[in-house]
């Protein structure tokens, strides 16, 4: 009796890990509009890695005979140009795909950046004496009293205006939402018996760190990396948009758009596409997160 | 409460010294030399640099200008903006009026209309009109607002002709403005069409910039709603024979309400940022198309000065929006 009861705690103990990741699939299904997003983001990600050898022309290639031809529905337009030409006579719908790697590589490298800085520091900051605490948070006040947008505009005027930059500014920008995440998640996981146990075993400051509380504390970190994700395809398009952020003739959406600005009463297209694609990026990314958030976090939201 | 408010204001100060050295800070990094940029294209004398450089004190030591900054902006003085010449802080001042109009009607839309939509997706929770709302909501909150701004040019102001695509009045009125707020002002004038002309540039700025926070009000009124109209006393309310509309509005809406609260406080950044993309747009002679305008002429005295008030600007705000929740939930002092 007491063999076969402890053999079943053993296999649900073994089997715990896949059936997590179960469970998790199980709850992020039944969101329907989380399923749409991940399809569209597959369909971005796939476009961002292979986009290049899917369009059907050069993103800079430029068809002086043919530009500002309207979309192949409208009069004027051919299937050579399926989405129009822009001013200066390069196809639509090619830069529009070799675009995508811009606004996806901005996303994972501004949340890889911010995501691991602000969890370091939070960290340190839960675990670190009370002035240290003290004084990281102060900086995380300074930093978000600045309004993001123009701490990054100011950020980039100062190192330079280039894709790049507007990466790492907009990476500075978003790093204190980590932190103050993970600090807080530290200081309610912290008091768990679980952690005061590991300490009397003798788990080092480190080890208590990353392997017993940072596991812990990642469902809302994970969700945050989601919903910055798009905060930083925004800010970076936006950034574009003012001229501060990827510089011309880079088919970057928003810096599409501002090249685009002079011609939106003569051709809606050029103006017209870009933004489209940043919207559904952006939504689809959103989508995802909110399914995230309902399949990790149950306590935040289940409606 | 007093020991809370205390606590708080004690919070204020250092993050206020930190503003300040940032904005600061940030100058006296960026690329191009201040005084190079003035002189412009002709060039200066070494002589001149040096006297020029004595003048703004740009020889003495980094502490130094940095402790008769911080003691200047205790006493209301930022410098004066390399271009017009004039002091940092009449300027702010005198623009500020203008981003303020525009911000508040921003914020009255979308407050006029999230919190309606927040509380009928609740109260239809999973039916036809909170799914549409939400996803529209959601669309909102995904929208690139620069875009936007330029779609509804197209529509309202290329296709259709209704509205203007720049400035705050057409140029054929001239008044004096006392108060700053082209409203105000227009209707006090006494000229014909003056409010009715303010009116209809006021509009499509109104919508971009408040489009956002609308989402982000519609999305946390209902989550709001739905968490109260779960407590017991909403289900007693109901069991005791209550009117729906009656609960709705008297015992869950003003529950719902105090994260709702905290949300506009806090979209207070977020109008900011998105009004420095609507004004550059729009051309809406504001804050934020003189931050940006300034950056771009590397006007440092204005950038550094803007940027500190701007912040400054937010944290009261959020000082407010902290205290006024301290006073609404008692729970929240004891932290």
């Amino acid at each position: 009796m007491t063999d076969a009861s402890s053999t079943q705690t053993a296999k649900a103990i073994g089997e715990e890990r896949p059936s997590r990741l179960k469970e998790f699939w199980f709850y992020f299904r039944e969101n329907r509009g989380a399923v749409i997003g991940l399809w569209i983001f597959a369909v971005f990600a796939f476009l961002a890695l292979f986009g290049p050898w899917i369009a059907p022309h050069d993103a800079t290639e430029q068809f002086r005979s043919n530009a500002l031809q309207p979309p192949f529905w409208q009069e004027g337009g051919s299937t050579e140009f399926l989405l129009g030409t822009d001013p200066l006579g390069r196809d639509m719908l090619s830069r529009l795909i070799v675009g995508a790697r811009f606004s996806f590589f901005v996303g994972i490298v501004v949340v890889s950046v911010a995501a691991s800085g602000g969890i370091l520091i939070g960290l340190l900051a839960g675990f670190a004496p009370k002035w240290v605490d003290t004084i990281i948070m102060r900086i995380m006040d300074i930093i978000l009293a600045f309004p993001s947008l123009l701490l990054a505009l100011v950020l980039v005027a100062i190192l330079g205006p280039s894709l790049i930059n507007a990466m790492i500014a907009i990476a500075i920008v978003l790093q204190p939402h980590y932190v103050r995440l993970t600090r807080a998640s530290v200081m309610s996981e912290r008091q768990k018996d679980y952690v005061t146990s590991a300490r009397v075993v003798g788990a080092g400051t480190l080890r208590l760190m990353f392997v017993t509380v940072l596991p812990n504390c990642l469902s809302p970190i994970i969700v945050q990396a989601a919903l910055s994700f798009s905060t930083a395809i925004l800010d970076a398009a936006a950034l574009g948009f003012l001229g501060m952020g990827a510089q011309p003739p880079t088919p970057e959406w928003g810096t599409m758009l501002a090249e685009a600005r002079e011609f939106i009463l003569r051709a809606w297209w050029v103006v017209t596409f870009p933004g489209l694609a940043i919207l559904v990026t952006v939504l689809a990314i959103n989508l995802l997160g909110d399914g995230l958030r309902d399949a990790l976090d149950p306590k935040l939201k289940r409606s | 409460m007093l020991n809370y408010v205390l606590s708080r204001l004690l919070t204020f100060v250092p993050t206020f010294f930190g503003v300040t050295l940032i904005s600061f800070a940030f100058i006296r990094v960026l690329p191009g030399d201040p005084i190079i940029v003035m002189a412009g294209e002709r060039g200066v004398s070494q002589e001149r640099y040096d006297q020029l450089a004595a003048q703004f004190g740009f020889d003495r030591p980094m502490y130094v200008q940095f402790w008769d900054y911080f003691t200047g902006v205790l006493q209301g003085d930022l410098g004066n903006s390399f271009v017009t010449k004039k002091p940092v802080w009449d300027e702010f001042f005198t623009l500020f009026p203008a981003t303020l109009e525009l911000s508040l009607c921003a914020m009255v839309l979308a407050i006029v209309l999230g919190l309606p939509a927040g509380v009928i997706a609740a109260v239809n929770r999973g039916k036809f009109f909170d799914r549409a709302l939400m996803s529209t909501a959601l669309v909102g909150y995904s929208m690139p607002i620069f875009w936007w701004a330029l779609l509804l040019i197209i529509v309202f102001s290329g296709n259709l002709g209704w509205t203007p695509v720049s400035g705050r009045i057409d140029l054929l009125y001239y008044f004096p403005d006392p108060t700053g707020f082209m409203l105000i002002d227009s209707l006090a004038s006494g000229q014909k069409g003056a409010f009715w002309s303010a009116i209809r540039h006021l509009i499509l700025p109104t919508i971009v910039l408040g489009t956002i926070p609308l989402a982000v009000i519609a999305r946390q009124t209902r989550s709001a709603m739905l968490e109260v109209l779960g407590e017991d006393y909403v289900r007693t309310a109901r069991a005791k024979g209550m009117s729906p509309a009656r609960i709705n509005s008297i015992h869950a809406l003003r529950n719902a309400l105090i994260p709702v609260i905290t949300v506009i406080g806090l979209s207070v950044g977020t109008l900011l940022a998105g009004a420095i993309l609507t004004e550059t747009i729009f051309s809406w002679p504001g804050i934020g198309k003189w931050m940006v305008d300034s950056i771009f002429r590397r006007d440092y005295p204005v950038v550094q000065g803007g940027l500190l008030l701007i912040a400054v600007m937010v944290m009261i705000v959020n000082l407010t929006v902290d205290m006024l929740y301290g006073l609404i939930n008692p729970k929240i002092r004891k932290r």
